[in-house]
């Protein structure tokens, strides 16, 4: 079987390619999916424009965070994989503590507790989470055979609940499940049976009720009632999902041509430049426009799995695949958001919705895929 | 060691994931497909429609409303554009300071702040009505949140009260509630136009779309009114009102011809430019809405029965001695024992006793039926809003004072608009030409003969010699001209039947009385002082009336009898 692995490892002819060196692979940058992110980033800032009111200030404020992030990028790519086995622990002591630390001193707005203040800067510790978690299972498991034992899976699942329970009560019921989802995924990864996956959907589908009655606060059941029936309340939790709709259903396949959409340009469309913007991009660019993202994000995700499926390590292996994973569900939940099929959490459209913070992790997440692409130790070509 | 590794995360599990993730973009797209393109139900048209709708609205052009004028062209009620201010009181509330809109409102903060809170919560209010453009734009320059302007028409009448009762006036949104505003509002309102605009979520308009359809002006209205006349009528009903200080007065003149309403005025009056405070009893149009007993000015009527019977001329004599007649159980008087008098005569002292004497001989058959015939009883069709069609009692039995009083003119009642009309036949030797408040066409509009045009100027020789120096109304004369009429005086009803102390006071003319060009009816409800009757009265209004209009119509006096202005004028300074 390792010898099928080294097979696809290495399609093409390994020494020619070593002679030549090339500049990308001393850069340690998958040029494949950097190309592939700088036409997203550009296409977002292009939407951007039309959907923050036609205001140059933002677009330029977001091309310096893309600035950034890039930048965070190529340092994450430099990083060899071996550090990052050896310092995830560390991370994850200190992602823990950070929580903590936002229950006790932690500011925040509209009753949710998420930001922590240091000398003025503020950021979310859940955001460190968001990388730390997957590569810390991946590390958890690595120094044990795959696939692990019940024990082992035990131990992932208390390292995935201890950070998930800390976001939870912050609250932020969204961030709480994706980095959940993300550990999990790394334990999917690593091979875990059938028997348990299973069993998870069944307990899942078990503790609805409980979770219903006892955990969901009273705006989040709120929020999927709503979407089960938009029509119920018009101008209060509906109507982001109802004016959403209506702007992607009048986009129409060719759309209205950019910064001509109504339900946008004449405020209609709330958040229409943070969570919101693929109802914008659907509106003024139609289904073509829909199209052309989901097909960007499809090569990115892609890309992805092809260099998690030919690293040479477990550990790079499960931490590329659970990125991808966890990349996919953002864009999944969004746009199933935005269209109405899944209940309204705020969740960005990646790469392309206003902000800093998940730009700059969403890419030192793709820094770590080139790392794990380009890296001594899980080259894959 | 490495082997068992990397074997358990085989590429399998990727490929898996792989397609359950190409299968959840699949549902992705799909649900996006069916918003988009294709056509479920709740899909892509309705969504389209429901976008469109969100921003696209329709929006009335208001449209001008057609002018009123008099026959000669001069406006009467015309339509000038104005601004309304409008707000949404949702976003207005968000500011904090209104003190700058109350100042360029120039309404206190207070009352703005009180209408303001009675708005709360809804998306519309007036803020100011009608104002005049200019300081319009100063208050929209302050570009408030939800405050707009609508341009509007506000109606203007240029000749305020003295045509106020007839042509009416419109409400704030420009629909005629009165007078001829009112009954040609069809006419004169037009089409609004429709045009599109695109509004933002704050109801801003973000851009126009363009109209759809044109506004088309109402048409334009010419009232048969001269407003010259108009003004000299109004000015001496005024005039009569402050010397007889009376409660309220009409006076009507048609054009015997044509029947054309020539000019038509009341007391009390009302401004219809700013009608604060004004009462119903102000705007009413009495000439044409009132009913009155008309009284002895229905004798000459009694008289065309008397004639058409065949047993009386003119000249026919009558014993009215001893100066008093006793009818059941009443005995009607004259002023004086007048003796043996002719039937014209009689006419010309309004005699009591003769006149009864004619009516028990003819009955009151022929009577009602002449009665019905010059138009009593029967509404006029002007088409003018109230308008009354006065009553002609129709009794199974009719006792002998119900017939007498009848043929003096008790017991029904006519508006001044059908008085005058009546008497147009008589002008217009025996045709009854329709009345209208319209100008008339160029085609003669066709009358009705209801009378014999003999019969016709014998009644006319004898309303002159009313006029004239044995007559009851020497005061209807007018200098140079020969005219003719007949005086009424009637004792009003009240809750004990009929008062002695309130009358109203009538008087029918025709000028000039041998060519005749118009008739003019002058009734004044209550007089005070000694004065009370339509001699006293009503006459030396008519006097003063017919002599502006024969001027202003351009009427030589009589040649022959320029000797008698002369005299008249004489007497006029010596008297």
């Amino acid at each position: 079987m390792g010898d099928y692995v080294r097979q696809l490892q290495f399609p093409g002819d390994s020494s020619d390619l070593s002679r030549r060196a090339p500049l990308a692979l001393r850069l340690h940058l998958d040029v494949p999916l950097l190309l592939l992110l700088v036409v997203l980033t550009l296409f977002g800032l292009v939407v951007l424009y039309s959907a923050s009111g036609q205001k140059m200030a933002a677009v330029v404020r977001q091309g310096q965070y893309f600035l950034l992030a890039y930048g965070v990028m190529f340092l994450a790519a430099q990083i060899d994989l071996k550090r990052y086995q050896r310092w995830s622990p560390w991370f994850y002591l200190l992602g823990v503590l950070l929580l903590v630390g936002v229950i006790f001193f932690g500011v925040g707005a509209k009753g949710a507790q998420r930001w922590l203040s240091l000398g003025g800067f503020r950021f979310q510790p859940s955001e460190i989470l968001k990388l730390v978690m997957p590569l810390t299972v991946a590390w958890y498991l690595s120094s044990r055979t795959v696939p692990p034992r019940f024990k082992y899976v035990l131990a992932c699942l208390l390292l995935v609940a201890i950070p998930s329970v800390l976001i939870l009560l912050q609250p932020d019921l969204g961030t709480a499940l994706l980095i959940a989802a993300s550990g999990l995924f790394v334990l999917f990864m690593a091979g875990i049976g059938w028997s348990y996956i299973v069993g998870a959907f069944l307990l899942a589908c078990a503790s609805a009720w409980p979770v219903w009655m006892y955990v969901l606060k009273d705006y989040q059941k709120q929020r999927i009632l709503t979407l089960l029936n938009p029509e119920s309340d018009k101008l209060g939790a509906g109507w982001n999902i109802i004016q959403s709709k209506t702007a992607i259903g009048s986009g129409g396949w060719e759309g209205k041509g950019w910064l001509n959409g109504t339900q946008s340009q004449l405020d209609f469309l709330p958040e229409s430049h943070t969570d919101f913007i693929i109802a914008v991009l659907a509106e003024e660019f139609g289904l073509r426009g829909v199209l052309f993202l989901m097909a960007l994000y499809l090569l990115i995700v892609l890309r992805g799995f092809w260099i998690a499926v030919y690293a040479n390590s477990n550990f790079g292996r499960m931490v590329a695949g659970s990125i991808t994973l966890t990349f996919f569900v953002y864009i999944f939940v969004n746009m199933g958001m935005v269209a109405g099929l899944l209940p309204v959490v705020g969740v960005p459209l990646p790469l392309v919705s206003a902000g800093g913070t998940s730009v700059v992790t969403l890419m030192a997440g793709f820094g770590l895929l080139m790392a794990i692409a380009t890296g001594d130790s899980g080259r894959p070509r | 060691m490495s082997r068992s590794r990397l074997a358990a995360v085989a590429p399998w599990r990727f490929y898996l994931v792989a397609i359950a993730l190409l299968a959840m973009l699949a549902l992705l797209v799909g649900r996006v497909l069916s918003l988009q393109v294709l056509d479920v139900e709740h899909g892509r048209s309705f969504l389209q429609d429901q976008g469109e709708s969100r921003a696209m609205r329709n929006a009335e052009i208001p449209a001008y409303r057609g002018v009123i004028a008099d026959r000669r062209g001069e406006p009467l009620a015309v339509s000038t554009p104005v601004i309304s201010l409008v707000a949404d009181p949702r976003l207005l509330t968000a500011v904090e300071d209104l003190s700058p809109l109350a100042t360029a409102l120039d309404m206190p903060l207070a009352d703005l702040q009180a209408r303001l809170d009675r708005f709360t919560g809804r998306s519309f209010m007036y803020l100011r009505r009608h104002m005049v453009p200019a300081a319009a734009r100063e208050v929209l320059a302050l570009k408030l949140p939800g405050v707009s302007g609508r341009r509007e028409y506000q109606r203007y009448y240029p000749a305020g009260e003295v045509a106020g009762h007839l042509v009416g006036f419109t409400n704030l949104d420009g629909r005629g509630i009165a007078g001829l505003e009112l009954a040609y509002d069809d006419w004169l309102k037009g089409t609004p136009g429709k045009k599109q605009y695109i509004k933002d979520l704050r109801g801003d308009v973000v851009r126009d779309i363009g109209v759809l359809e044109p506004a088309r002006s109402g048409k334009d209205l010419r009232l048969s009114i001269d407003l010259r006349l108009q003004y000299l009528h109004h000015q001496e009903l005024q005039r009569a009102m402050a010397l007889t200080g009376a409660a309220s007065g009409s006076i009507v003149t048609l054009d015997s011809h044509t029947g054309e309403v020539l000019a038509m005025v009341n007391h009390p009056v009302y401004n219809p430019n700013g009608r604060r405070g004004i009462s119903p009893d102000q705007t009413r149009n009495r000439a044409v809405t009132d009913m009155f007993e008309p009284g002895s000015t229905m004798k000459t009527f009694t008289l065309v029965a008397a004639l058409e019977s065949g047993r009386y001329s003119t000249e026919s004599m009558i014993d009215t001695s001893p100066g008093r007649i006793r009818v059941g159980r009443k005995t009607l008087p004259d002023p004086r024992n007048y003796g043996e008098i002719s039937v014209s005569r009689v006419i010309e002292k309004s005699s009591q006793v003769g006149v009864t004497k004619i009516a028990l001989d003819i009955g009151h058959e022929p009577i009602q039926d002449v009665f019905r015939r010059f138009g009593f009883g029967a509404a006029l069709g002007t088409g003018f809003p109230g308008e009354s069609a006065g009553q002609l009692p129709n009794r199974r039995r009719w006792s002998d004072i119900e017939k007498v009083t009848l043929a003096f003119g008790y017991g029904l009642t006519a508006t001044p608009l059908q008085l005058a009309h009546a008497y147009a036949s008589f002008a217009n030797d025996g045709v009854m030409p329709p009345v209208s408040l319209l100008a008339a066409n160029e085609t003669a509009p066709v009358g009705i003969r209801v009378v014999e045009a003999d019969i016709a100027r014998e009644v006319r020789k004898v309303l002159q010699r009313v006029t004239e120096e044995h007559g009851t109304a020497r005061r209807a004369q007018v200098p140079g001209y020969a005219v003719g009429g007949k005086t009424g005086t009637v004792r009003k009803v009240g809750p004990g039947g009929y008062q002695d102390n309130k009358h109203i006071a009538f008087f029918a003319g025709i000028a000039p009385i041998a060519d005749p060009r118009f008739v003019t009816v002058v009734v004044i409800n209550e007089p005070q002082g000694e004065a009370t009757g339509g001699g006293a009265v009503a006459a030396p209004v008519f006097s003063r009336v017919a002599q502006g209009t024969l001027r202003l119509l351009n009427l030589p006096p009589d040649e022959h009898d320029a000797a008698l202005v002369l005299a008249a004028q004489g007497a006029g300074v010596s008297g």
